[in-house]
Order: C-alpha cells, then structure tokens, then sequence
C-alpha cells in the first residue's frame, strides 16, 4: 500500500514536469504545426547551462534556467527565422523541416558530447537532498521543487495564452492567417515570437529536469517520445489537456518502473504515441 | 533484364565492379581497408532501403536503426538457436524486417507525414526497450559472436563478409534502379507528389505502399545481418544507434532522394569522407560533420547533388 501511495505521488510530482517540458511543444507542434522534434535537446541544453553556472559559480539552478530564458528566445526566434525562410515560405515544410530538425537534434547531442563528454552531470543546492515527512509518504525537495516552478511555468503560459492579445494571436495563427492579417497582425511575427517563447520554456525544464536526476547528451531521445506523446494525447495544442496526459504518462511511468522495473519505462511513453497514434489520432480530448 | 544500352551499361558496371571487388580480396591482405569499405557499403545498402520509402515514396522513416537492429538481432538469435550458415540468416533477417516493414505500411493507412515519421521513432524506442529486456540475446550487457578461424577462398573472415556486404549492396542497388523506372516506380512518385489524387486516378496506393516499406525493411534486414559478425561483440546501444538513422536519412538527402544513383553517390562520398574523417581527426568529429551537411543540404539544396548536377546541366544546354 506504501508503495503504491509513493507511487502516484511521485507519478503526479513528475508528471507536472513533464508538463513543463511539454508546454513549448504544445505550441510549436500543437498550434504552430511545426514538428520540432529538437525540442528536448535544447531543455538538455539548459540543463547544461544550470550545471555550468551551478559547479562554477555556485548559483541555484532554477535561478539560472529563468535568467537564461531570453537568450533561449532570441535563438528560438533565430531557429523560426531560418525555418522560414527555408521551408514555410517555399511550402515545403512538413518533411524537409522534419528533416531540418532532427539534424539540429543531431547536431545539439554531438556538441554537447564533443565539449563535455558523455558523464552523467548533477546539480547541487542546499534544498536538494532534504525530504517533507507527511508521514505516510515522503516528499524529497528535488521532485518537489521541480512540481512548484513546472506548475507554475505551465500556468503562466497558459494565462499568456488565454489572456493576452498576442497569446490569443498566437492560437488564431494557426486556425486563420487570414484573419489574423486583417486584425492587424503579422502572422510571421507572431509565430516567431510563439517559437521563441516555446524554446524560452525549455530554458527553465532543463534546469528542472537536472535537479530530478543526473543528465547526460543522449537523455532528450527519452523525451521526444514522452513529449510527443503527451502533446499528442493531449489533443494538440490544448494546454489543459496537454497537462492532464502529462500527468498520465507520470503516474503510468511511475507504476511501471515501481513494479516492473525502470529498464521498461522509456516503452511507456513511446507505446502510448503508437497506440494512440495509430488508433486515436486526435487524442484523448480532441474531436475525433 | 536488358531493355535498352543504359541498362547492359549498368549490368556491365554491376559485374565489372563485383569481379574488382574479388580480384581485391586475392591481393590485398591489410584488414583494415575491408573494414572500412564493409562500413561504407552497409550504409549504402541502408541509404539504398531508405530511400525507397523516403525518396520514392515520400514518407520520412526515423526508425531506420530499428530495422538494421532487429535484422541484427536476428541473425544473432537464430545463429545461437540453431546455427544457420550465414546465407539462411541473411534470408530470415530479410524475412523478419520485410515483416516488421508490412506491419509499417499498414500504420500509413491512417498516419501521413509527420505523424507517420513520428510513429517510426516511437517504434524504434519501443524495440530498443524490448531487446534491453531480452535476455536470451545479451539483454543490455549485449552478446559475444563467434566467427570461423578459417573460410573457403579467402585468406580471412572479414574478406568473405566484405564480399557478402558487396554483392547485397549491388542486389539493393539494382533493385532500387528497377523499381524508380518501372510502373510501381512511377505509382510510387504519384504518392509522393499527391496520395488523394494518385488514388482518385486509379493508383492502388495501398498495394503499392505496402510493397514499398516491405522491400526497405527486408533491405534494412539484410543490412544488419552480417553486422554481428562483423564486429563479433552486439548490444542495443550499438545496433540501435542514432547514428545509423541519421546516416540513412543524411545520405539519400545529400546525395538527392528523386533518382536511384542519389543515395549511392551520398553513401559513397559520405560514407568515405566519414572513414577518412576518422583516421585523420576523430570519430566523434566525423559524426557532428553529417549532421551539418544534412541541415546544410536540406536548408541549402533540397534537391541534393543529382538536383545540382541536373540543374546545372540544365543551364548548360541554354
């Protein structure tokens, strides 16, 4: 019974965020139709960048992922920038910008090995190593602290969204460019901005997800399955939906390495993309 | 077989190049050059299957390492279970991997695009997961293979595995060239250019399709079934590395994916820089270089070195 409490707790702790390493995905992929599937090596990049400035300077992780945001969207808005040019505006995009991605993909991991290596890199802040006692389930920091900052990125960019003009902007761009025009938009603009703001959000997960567990080059192919699985079982750019399967897919991964084993969970994730892939393409909550 | 001079051109070329290749094994002895021209041609063959399903066809496989793996892997089961000779493995990889591709080609029916190639990806993690779970193959400690001390006509193993690698890859090549020129060649392209209207004119897409991803399965197969032989020692990590996807999507593209000769020309000319590459400087260098040739290609010259070649040929006539 202990191990099951534990193992909910830890699959919801978890599975917000996944939510945070999702909710960029949910808005190039979901609403921008473009698939990057690069999107996990950039949160490794900042999970690299948190371990740098984290063993050099001694600075806190999370701190660095928030001040290193900008700089993620002035790339992000780059990376939109050449994807344009190349691909959107010759129509070509879906599979040469597939294509595109999975070199810069490529590309990112090899740096990273070149420059750093393939060792496991940790982060270390006074917080981590401490655990809450609520008695019958024990709480530790490094999934805790990750749950509070990924719950609230995921909800600030989902208020931005819902609320602002340039939010709502950003979902009309892919339903109505048209329209978008006429209201004085530039749908060009506003996608390099969403693309920038996604790439912005993998800043912070990266700085999360070194605090959960030691990170190494190679550790975004495991996400690419588990972020698209859950944007895609979310029903596509729905941000609310997109949490729910996040913390699905947390909670099913927890049950699966608790009492499976942990050498069966990456097929979690990336069973549940073919499946519903394959038999529910619209997701969980989307129309059919 | 023989429809018109380009085609006893090529059969001529075909034979000259397989008869060189086995004049080579009877005068040099050093290892080292079959080794790395066994690398390239394994690539080819992958580059050659890749294409058939993405340059043909028009649908993005990123699971091209599943397929080489479980070809692998294959050979490896069968060869402890059993111990086949090397041509029956070869068969039964080629077999198990056109299965596993008709399996693929049934998932076209209702993913297109993206969805497709983001399926092949999931499906690569989901094989590499089961096979680190597998235990009567090496689980994820992987598993040593035995190779013979001595074989017939050639002075050592590796120069019989380099001969088997040149003609499959001479086979795969033919295969490729017969296809892009006949009618299932040109039902193919029709999907690739627009699947509603091929269907609507009477294309059988499906039938065709299907035909399409067999064929580049049971190639990628044959591809990864002398693998373990090769280099004697197989783990997930190894057969299922990125890097065989990556060299089998880099290659078709650079080279150009509309013609048959597109991915050989990549194969080659990657394939060889990447040797020379890893001698001179270093493997992990060799690996970074194909991953900005291949964006440099895409963003640069979507049509790869054939769409170059044609384009300035083009010019010249004028």
């Amino acid at each position: 019974m202990d191990l099951f409490v534990n193992a909910i707790v830890a699959g919801i702790l978890l599975g917000a965020f996944y939510a945070a390493v999702s909710v960029g995905l949910a808005i190039t992929f979901g609403q921008l139709d473009i698939v990057n599937i690069a999107h996990p090596a950039f949160v490794i990049v900042g999970s690299y960048i948190a371990w740098i400035l984290n063993s050099r300077l001694g600075w806190d992780p999370v701190l660095v992922g928030i001040l290193a945001a900008p700089a993620f969207f002035l790339v992000g808005a780059l990376i939109y920038r050449i994807y344009y040019a190349a691909f959107e505006r010759t129509g070509q995009e879906s599979l040469s910008g597939l294509a595109f991605f999975f070199g810069v993909m490529f590309i990112i991991e090899v740096v990273l090995i070149l420059v750093y290596g393939v060792d496991y890199r940790l982060v270390s802040a006074s917080y981590l190593g401490k655990n809450i006692d609520l008695g019958f389930v024990g709480l530790p920091l490094r999934l805790v602290v990750p749950f509070v900052v990924a719950s609230a990125m995921t909800a600030a960019v989902w208020l931005f969204l819902s609320r602002t003009f340039t939010g709502r902007a950003i979902l009309a761009v892919a339903q109505d460019r048209l329209a978008l025009q006429l209201m004085g938009a530039d749908p060009v603009r506003i996608k390099q901005f969403a693309f920038g703001l996604a790439i912005a959000t993998t800043s912070v997960a990266g700085s999360l997800l070194i605090m959960i567990g030691p990170v190494e080059p190679s550790l975004g192919r495991v996400y690419i399955g588990r972020a698209f699985a859950i944007v895609v079982l979310g029903g596509m750019g729905s941000i609310p939906g997109m949490v729910i399967a996040a913390l699905l897919i947390g909670v099913v991964e927890s049950f699966v390495s608790s009492f499976a084993g942990p050498s069966w969970a990456p097929a979690v994730a990336f069973g549940a993309l073919l499946i519903t892939l394959a038999v529910r393409p619209s997701g969980l909550f989307g129309r059919a | 077989m023989f429809r018109n001079r380009g085609d006893v051109v090529f059969w001529i070329v075909l034979g000259a190049v397989l008869l060189a290749g086995f004049g080579v094994t009877q005068t040099i002895a050093n290892e080292y050059y079959y080794t790395a021209i066994y690398a390239i041609l394994q690539a080819t063959i992958m580059a050659v299957a890749w294409n058939i399903l993405g340059g043909f066809t028009g649908y993005v496989n990123f699971g091209s390492a599943a397929f080489f793996a479980i070809g692998a892997y294959t050979a490896v089961a069968l060869d402890k279970w059993l111990g086949l000779p090397m041509p029956f493995l070869i068969a039964a990889s080629a077999a198990v991997c056109g299965l596993m591709g008709l399996g693929v080609g049934y998932l076209t029916l209702r993913l297109k695009g993206v969805y497709f190639a983001i399926a092949t990806l999931a499906m690569a993690i989901v094989l590499e997961t089961l096979i680190n779970n597998w235990d009567y193959v090496g689980a994820a400690k992987g598993v040593y293979i035995l190779t013979p001390e001595k074989v017939p006509f050639f002075s050592s193993y590796i120069q019989l595995l380099f001969m088997v690698m040149l003609a499959l890859t001479l086979g795969s090549i033919a295969i490729s060239r017969y296809l892009n020129a006949s009618r299932i060649g040109r039902g193919l392209a029709a999907i690739r250019d627009d699947e509603v209207a091929a269907e609507c004119a009477g294309v059988p897409t499906l039938r065709l399709k299907l035909i399409s991803t067999t064929l580049m399965g049971a190639m990628m197969g044959v591809a990864g079934a002398p693998y373990p032989f090769f280099v004697t020692f197989v783990d997930p990590i190894s057969a299922f590395n990125l890097f065989v996807a990556v060299n089998s999507i880099a290659m078709p593209m650079i080279g150009g994916t509309a013609h048959w000769i597109g991915p050989v020309i990549g194969a080659l000319l990657v394939g060889g820089a990447q040797e020379v590459i890893t001698v001179t400087v270093s493997s992990e260098l060799n690996v970074l270089i194909v991953g900005i040739m291949l964006v440099l290609f895409i963003t640069l010259a979507p049509q790869g070195i054939v769409g170059l070649v044609q384009k300035w040929m083009k010019r010249r006539k004028r």
